[in-house]
């Protein structure tokens, strides 16, 4: 059993924030990723960093805004925290060496990004994510902060109470993925939940490969409950035969977005008539779709995003990396033509609930980044706000965890924070089929660290044999039937009979993935093995969001409903919780707070 | 898809004599064997119905130390359909997904930013995700980046390289930073510039495989690595002090001085960072600074 004070699961931006903070703290912490931590998905990120850091700038606009951007679902205490530490923390990477694109006084360079009031995306041209990243594995690296690449975090080794407020995490099991071995880590203060995104669950996505809702399934199973799931993102200019993002900062500095008839759709259809392209990613996303859907789209498919007027020098300067994605993955000339883009799956505003300082309801538990849902982002995230997040929120999950003397939060977390009830119907049972190891919490009533980790580990060893040695099908076949029905039916525009067709689909992959084994034998590097876990975090994910959509009856940010097409504030300003319960997916839900530091955020009608 | 047949014959033969052994390691591999048996009959079986101009036959090289009939290095044939558009990535996913879910290979972002996919096809370094099917001669042949321990299929042992990276000190480390947790530390746009394309490295591996000097010199820090040291040793925030050591350390025994400029790592640089070009730099640079000591 390996032991640290602090264990942070991935290493992307907020994982290794939260591991500096950890170690800045004086705590023993590791690093436990399935990649290498410079291969994490925070590299592909390209647009920027928001932070109000000039004068006519302040952090109250960026919360003003990020609170409009959010439609009014992100929780008051969450943007105020995040928009006040954002300054520091950019200029604190930027003292670690981050390349920032420069103005001619040598100080870093701003730009215009959706939803924003004031030009305060800081930027390092088109691929801003992988210099952050880089930047801060480099910050890891000289702080000789320990790292377990390759090393994939299967389970939470967490006490049995039967509330979970009640249980306490002490550790995580691992299996190295080179050896074929399976190891306990015990956390004595606390683990990190830092695993990225969940874009897998769909089949058009930004994300990696290695996205698959692995924190959040955990955490879910482990008894944390899950916020605002159906919240998810379509990023407006994804290309249309990849999934490749073509960054925001394209629209930033100016390009334009045009229809078959070569209209600029934004205005002409009055989608945004002040800000046009620079509308938030949801209106924008959808006035695409509503082109294509209405016969303009190019080839009934995508829309065309020019930016030839920018200029070739200008391009060079800013978005260099763009003109390589479109060429290398759609095989176009974007300073010769237009580029075709698409709405394609993004980021997850929801996940696991936690509170500003990162934790979750189960003592020791702690969230981060787009795993995590403190509420920042609501309904709807402002591009350019996931960088500043996974610095803000991951320093303070980070310090906390080692111990660090912080202001008690004010979001509450757990079944305590509970409002009301929820009610949804799905036509077929969601959960569990038959609830297995990985389906509850570790059992024999242990509550001492040590029995609870070993515990643990033997669940998943023989989790592990069992996949191994059993036949069945392969999950490749599982993961691609998910990734269908959620792209075809819990997309930018929702319907109930679709939202519903989704969740009967879903309990079929389920009864799927019952038959599912590993036919590689070796305990070598078996992806196989890896990838068929996984499937089953996409499973539990994909479910969660489908059951979200089915119960929010409204229309708010991201989320679109046929029959619903009114954002109603009286009934539905609140967070939708999904509890696993040992299996049995139970919704209720918890109020949003509304109640700032400087003024309360009075719900206003959303226009760009 | 002559070598997997073969494959195929001898292992079922091998089972045969094995059943009388009673370890459950072994039953189950034999257990294995005889689905992939079946799995492989599955698959010519749906090869047969491909269409010859619309598939394309990729030869891959397989190897696991523990499994049997794989610890003989061998290549694989497998006939994946083709699209426009396709790339080496694509076919490989194609290929494990729906024929042999036991190949295996690293890869994440599938757009040529987490540099997992370093690959040796035709006989050149190349990311996986980022070379077009249509751009290659055909068969299509795929191996793990040479100079490199195989760990199994494709996928190399990367320690040595990360270690080379971390030999260099590969962190921004100014002699001063500003006081004021606010104030920036101004860097001009000319000198952003001047690091900009060492900062474009994504750590694949591509060049330090090229590299013959590497291939013969274990202790050489690569190209990679000098790469790394470059960029910090250029950044004009860093200061004198920080970039004395620095050349101290690309200086080594084992630094810039082993480069002949090959410009074997140049060529192969998915991002096209001008390696050699940075290695010539900082040989001038240690020269100019040593004139300057003398």
């Amino acid at each position: 059993m390996y032991e640290h004070d602090v264990i942070v699961v991935g290493a992307g931006g907020a994982g290794l924030r939260a591991a500096i903070a950890a170690d800045e703290e004086g705590a023993d912490v590791a690093l436990v990723t399935k990649l290498h931590p410079v291969r994490s998905h925070t590299g592909a990120a390209e647009g920027g960093i928001n932070a109000a850091l000039r004068e006519g700038d302040s952090w109250d606009l960026h919360a003003y805004d990020t609170m409009k951007g959010s439609d009014y679902l992100a929780d008051a205490p969450a943007v105020d925290t995040f928009a006040k530490s954002a300054p520091e923390e950019v200029i604190q990477i930027e003292h670690w060496g981050m390349p920032f694109s420069r103005e001619d006084d040598g100080r870093v360079s701003q730009r215009p990004f959706g939803g924003m009031s004031f030009p305060r995306t800081t930027y390092a041209g088109a691929e801003t994510g992988h210099h952050l990243l880089h930047t801060m594995y480099e910050q890891a690296v000289k702080r000789g902060i320990e790292v377990y690449d390759e090393w994939y975090v299967t389970n939470l080794a967490v006490t049995d109470h039967e509330n979970p407020e009640d249980r306490e995490c002490h550790g995580c099991v691992a299996y190295d993925i080179k050896s074929g071995e399976i190891h306990g880590f015990r956390a004595n203060n606390g683990v990190i939940l830092a695993t990225g995104g969940l874009g897998q669950a769909f089949d058009h996505t930004t994300n990696a490969v290695a996205n698959t809702g692995d924190g959040c399934a955990m955490a879910y199973r482990a008894g944390a409950p899950m916020e605002d799931m159906e919240m998810i993102q379509f990023h407006p200019t994804t290309l249309p035969s990849t999934g490749v993002l073509i960054s925001e900062g394209v629209r930033g500095e100016g390009g334009i977005l045009y229809n078959e008839d070569e209209e600029r759709f934004m205005f002409e259809y009055g989608y945004a008539n002040n800000d046009g392209e620079l509308a938030s990613r949801d209106v924008v996303s959808r006035a695409e779709l509503t082109e294509v859907n209405e016969g303009r789209g190019i080839e009934d498919e995508y829309v065309d995003l020019d930016m030839r007027h920018l200029g070739e020098e200008r391009i060079l300067d800013r978005l260099e990396n763009i003109l390589h994605l479109a060429e290398d993955f759609e095989g176009v000339d974007g300073l010769d033509e237009p580029m075709p883009v698409k709405p394609g799956q993004h980021y997850a505003m929801g996940g696991v609930e936690c509170d500003e300082n990162g934790e979750t309801c189960i003592s020791g538990l702690y969230a981060a980044g787009e795993t995590a849902c403190v509420s920042l982002h609501g309904a709807n995230r402002l591009g350019g706000n996931a960088l500043p997040e996974l610095l803000v929120f991951g320093a303070r999950a980070g310090w906390h965890a080692a111990g660090k003397e912080m202001k008690t939060a004010e979001i509450g977390t757990g079944p305590s924070a509970k409002s009301e009830d929820g009610a949804v119907e799905p036509p077929v049972e969601p959960g569990a089929i038959d609830a297995s190891s990985e389906d509850v919490v570790a059992d024999g009533a242990a509550v001492e660290p040590t029995a609870v980790i070993e515990n643990a580990v033997e669940n998943e060893r023989e989790r592990v044999e069992t996949l191994l040695e059993a036949d069945g099908i392969n999950h490749a076949n599982v993961r691609a039937d998910v990734q269908q029905t959620m792209t075809q039916n819990v997309n930018v525009f929702r319907e109930e009979e679709s939202v519903k067709t989704a969740l009967r689909d879903l309990r079929e992959a389920r009864k799927e993935y019952e038959n599912v084994a590993v036919s590689d034998p070796s305990r070598t590097y078996n992806t196989d093995l890896i990838h068929t876990i996984e499937t089953r975090n996409i499973l539990d994910v994909a479910e969660a969001i489908t059951l979200g959509a089915l119960a929010r009856e409204e229309f708010r940010g991201a989320h679109w409903r046929a029959e619903h097409q009114e954002r109603k504030d009286d009934e539905w300003i609140k967070h939708t919780m999904l509890a696993w319960s040992d299996g049995t997916p139970e919704l209720y839900y918890k109020p949003v707070n509304l109640e700032g530091d400087e003024e309360t955020y009075e719900p206003k009608e959303r226009s760009y | 898809m002559s070598t997997q047949i073969e494959q195929q014959e001898s292992e079922t033969e091998e089972q045969t004599e094995e059943q009388t052994v009673e370890s459950p390691g072994e039953r189950r591999r034999a257990q294995k064997r005889e689905r992939e048996a079946e799995r492989q009959a599955q698959r010519e079986t749906e090869e047969a119905t491909l269409d010859d101009e619309e598939t394309v036959l990729l030869k891959v090289f397989r190897y696991d130390p523990e499994v049997e009939g794989k610890q003989e290095p061998r290549f694989d044939d497998f006939r994946v359909p083709f699209h426009k558009g396709m790339t080496v990535l694509d076919a490989l996913i194609y290929a494990r997904d729906e024929y042999d879910s036991s190949l295996t290979f690293r890869h994440s972002c599938r757009q040529a930013v987490c540099g997992s996919d370093a690959l040796f096809v035709n006989g050149s370094q190349m990311l996986g995700c980022k070379t077009q099917l249509a751009d290659l001669e055909s068969p299509v042949r795929i191996e793990p980046l040479p100079h490199q321990e195989v760990v199994k299929d494709l996928v190399v042992d990367m320690e040595h390289f990360y270690d080379q990276m971390h030999a260099v000190e590969p962190y921004f480390d100014a002699d001063e930073t500003p006081e004021d947790s606010l104030e920036e530390q101004r860097q001009s746009r000319e000198n952003r510039e001047k690091v900009k394309m060492s900062t474009r490295c994504i750590w694949c591996g591509a060049c330090m495989s090229s590299c013959n000097i590497a291939a013969g010199d274990n202790e050489y820090l690569g190209p990679a690595a000098i790469n790394k040291a470059y960029r910090f040793a250029m950044d004009e925030r860093e200061g004198a002090d920080r970039k004395q050591e620095r050349l101290r350390i690309i200086e080594q025994e084992h630094g810039v001085w082993r480069c002949q400029t090959q410009f074997s790592c140049t060529e192969v640089c998915p991002k096209d960072i001008p390696l050699t070009e940075h290695i010539q730099e900082l040989k001038r640079e240690a020269v100019k600074n040593n004139l300057k000591f003398w």
